[in-house]
This record gives structure tokens, sequence and C-alpha cells, in this order.
């Protein structure tokens, strides 16, 4: 049961795009179409997962006052990891997600994570943990992915909705990523109130 | 003329935060008030300024050389916490009322994807020192612009009567954007 609870809690309760606010750079910077999104979703899932793992393994190895550094160092490993087989399996995805693949290393997520949760429990559930949050994280981004693709040209996940142009192509661009994430918390609030 | 327009495009056109997305967590988290943003923004610009000239030392006489660019992302993220943290016991000696002003804002900025991301694109980018260093202060500008403004009008936001759903996160990033679309503007000036 408990579990269940670890799993399912980085969906909406403790959501980390739409409740806690983490990782607002790739949320934004890279939800231009929704398959982007569940992309880079997926990318961090990957890291959060086995940096997880790997540091729930070692958490008695470390002296307190170096795990930070240490945290960081098996994050970015994996990070490179993702970089690399990225860069040779999907080149396009790669080249739509650029910057923002190295930048997972700086993803409060995943070292808030680490600190939080994998430092202090057993691998069993510090994966369960990752996992959860890792497709809380993937939903969102795919959500937000989503929408602006559908309001910005009128596709979702490349699927023609209607012509693009009744669509409002600011939505794709910088500006409608702030506008579709801001309401999109603004309806998460409202739904979480009625409960 | 090079350096005017890799001035204007990284303070305007192609602004860091409202543009490139980069540095979100700061720019949402200490923009309540305008002297705080004022103070991170100097902290930002301190640090950038020293981490990409730091950085683009060591990709061109270590990584390169020893022909392991792909160490990258590990190398770079170990210099910036490390140099942060240098830099913070450095000010607390040399200028104690500099470190009053900058230092909590000196442990957060290592985990800003702004210094890591410029770092990188200065690679990317494929500048040379000097060009590097012109990058990393317009970019620090630009930072300093955008949230310097933001705080701005969040100061003022505080007395606008909202819906109960839309206060905090929802309308400060609804504000940003339409802070991004003023910025989109300036697009087609370079």
């Amino acid at each position: 049961m408990n579990q269940v609870k670890n799993f399912t809690k980085g969906f909406i309760k403790e959501n980390p795009v739409f409740v806690l606010l983490l990782g607002m750079c790739p949320t934004l910077g890279t939800t231009t179409s929704a398959v982007n999104g569940l992309g880079m979703g997926l990318a961090t899932t990957f890291v959060l997962v086995m940096a997880n793992i790997v540091i729930s393994l070692v958490k008695n190895v470390i002296p307190a006052k170096v795990r930070i550094p240490s945290y960081i160092v098996i994050i970015a490993s994996f990070v490179t990891m993702v970089d690399l087989s990225m860069a040779g399996f999907l080149p396009a995805l790669h080249a739509q997600l650029g910057l923002f693949i190295p930048l997972i290393v700086v993803n409060c997520i995943v070292l808030g994570r680490a600190e939080a949760f994998a430092s202090k429990n057993t691998i069993g559930s510090s994966f369960i943990d990752g996992l959860g949050m890792g497709l809380g994280f993937s939903f969102a981004l795919t959500l937000l992915g989503a929408t602006r693709e559908i309001l910005g040209s009128g596709k979702i996940f490349g699927l023609t909705l209607f012509p693009d142009k009744y669509a409002m192509l600011v939505f794709v661009l910088a500006p409608g990523a702030f506008f579709a994430l801001g309401y999109l918390i603004t309806i998460m609030n409202k739904l979480a109130k009625k409960n | 003329m090079e350096y005017v327009i890799i001035i204007i495009s990284a303070i305007f056109v192609n602004n860091i935060v409202l543009a490139k997305f980069l540095g979100i967590c700061p720019f949402l988290g200490v923009s309540n008030k305008v002297e705080t943003s004022v103070g991170m923004s100097g902290a930002v610009l301190f640090v950038i300024t020293i981490a990409t000239i730091v950085t683009y030392l060591l990709m061109h006489y270590v990584l390169i050389p020893l022909n392991i660019g792909y160490m990258q992302t590990v190398a770079y993220i170990l210099v910036i916490a490390a140099l942060v943290q240098m830099v913070e016991i450095i000010l607390k000696k040399v200028s104690p009322s500099l470190y009053q002003a900058l230092g909590v804002f000196l442990p957060l900025i290592t985990t800003n994807c702004a210094i890591l991301g410029v770092a990188i694109l200065v690679i990317q980018n494929e500048y040379n020192l000097l060009e590097s260093v012109v990058f990393a202060i317009a970019n620090a500008v630009g930072f300093a612009l955008a949230l310097i403004v933001f705080a701005g009008i969040r100061e003022s936001l505080d007395l606008v009567d909202l819906p109960k759903g839309m206060k905090g996160a929802p309308i400060a990033l609804v504000v940003a954007g339409i802070l991004a679309l003023a910025f989109m503007g300036f697009a087609g000036i370079v």
C-alpha cells in the first residue's frame, strides 16, 4: 500500500510541475509539441530512476559533508549517458531538445529526490519514488506540450485536428509557454480546491 | 561590430529568460521585491562571467587536448559548484560589504541553469575567449533586465484583486508571458 502511495504521489498530489513548481526551465523550454514534452519527460525519468537507485545503494559509503557533490557527479554521469545515446539513436529529437538534455543535471527535481528520498530509503522504494516522480513530470510535460500543440498548430502528436489558419501561433512561441502553464496551474488549483 | 551584435542579440532578441527559458527558477523565486532581484542579478553577473572564463579554458586546454570532450557536463557542473563556493569564501574575506549584498544568493546559483547553459552555449557557438566573455556579460545583463522589470510588475500585482486559483505562481507566469510577448517585438533587429 505504502509503495502504491510512493508511486502515485508524483502524478497529482506532489506533481513536480503543477504543485511543487520544480524544473521550470525544461517544462517551458521543450514543450512546443506533445512529442517533445514526452521525450524530455522520459529522459528525465531515466536519470531520476537510475540516480535514485545508485544513490540509495551508496548512501552509507558517502560522508555527509561531501554528499551533494557526490550526488551531482552520479547524476551528471547518467545525464551524459542519456545525452550520448539520444544523439546516437534519436538524432531528430536530440536536436529539438538541444541544450535542455545536458541541463537535466541542474534540474532541481533530480537533486531534490536524491536528497529528500533516496538518501534515506531502501533501493526498492527509491526506485518506485523515482519512477513515480519521473512519470508525473512526463505527464505534466506531455499535457502542456499537447495543449500548446493543439492551440498553436491545430495538431496533436502530429495528427491534424483542424486547419492551422484557425490556430494561434503564439502558443508554440515563447510567450505561449508561460500563458499555457499559468492557466493549467490555475485549473489544477481549482480542481484541487474541490476535492 | 560583431560584439555589438552579440550584445544586442543576447539582451533583447534572444533574452536568456524570456526567449531561451534559462534561469526560470530564480526568475520566479526571487522576483517578489525589486531590491532582492537587484542582488540576485549582481550575483549572477559575477558568477556567470567567472564561470564562463574558467569553463572555456577548461574545455580548450584540458578536455579537448585529452580528447575527453564528452566529459563536458560532469566537468562543468563540478567546476561551477566549486567556483561558487570559492567565490563565496573569497568575497567573505576580501569584500564583506559585497558579500553581505550577494551572500544569500550565491549558494542558489549553483543550480541556476543559466550559468551552465551559457557555459555550454559558448562552446556550441564556437566563440573565442573575448566573444565568450562579452556573451556571458550580455546574457547576465539580459537576465537582470528581465528579472528587475518583472519584480517591479509583481510588486504592484499584490494590490490586484485576483480569482483565488490564480494567486501566486499562475498570475506570475501569465505576466511573464506578456513580458515575453513584449520582448518578441525586438525580433528582427539583428
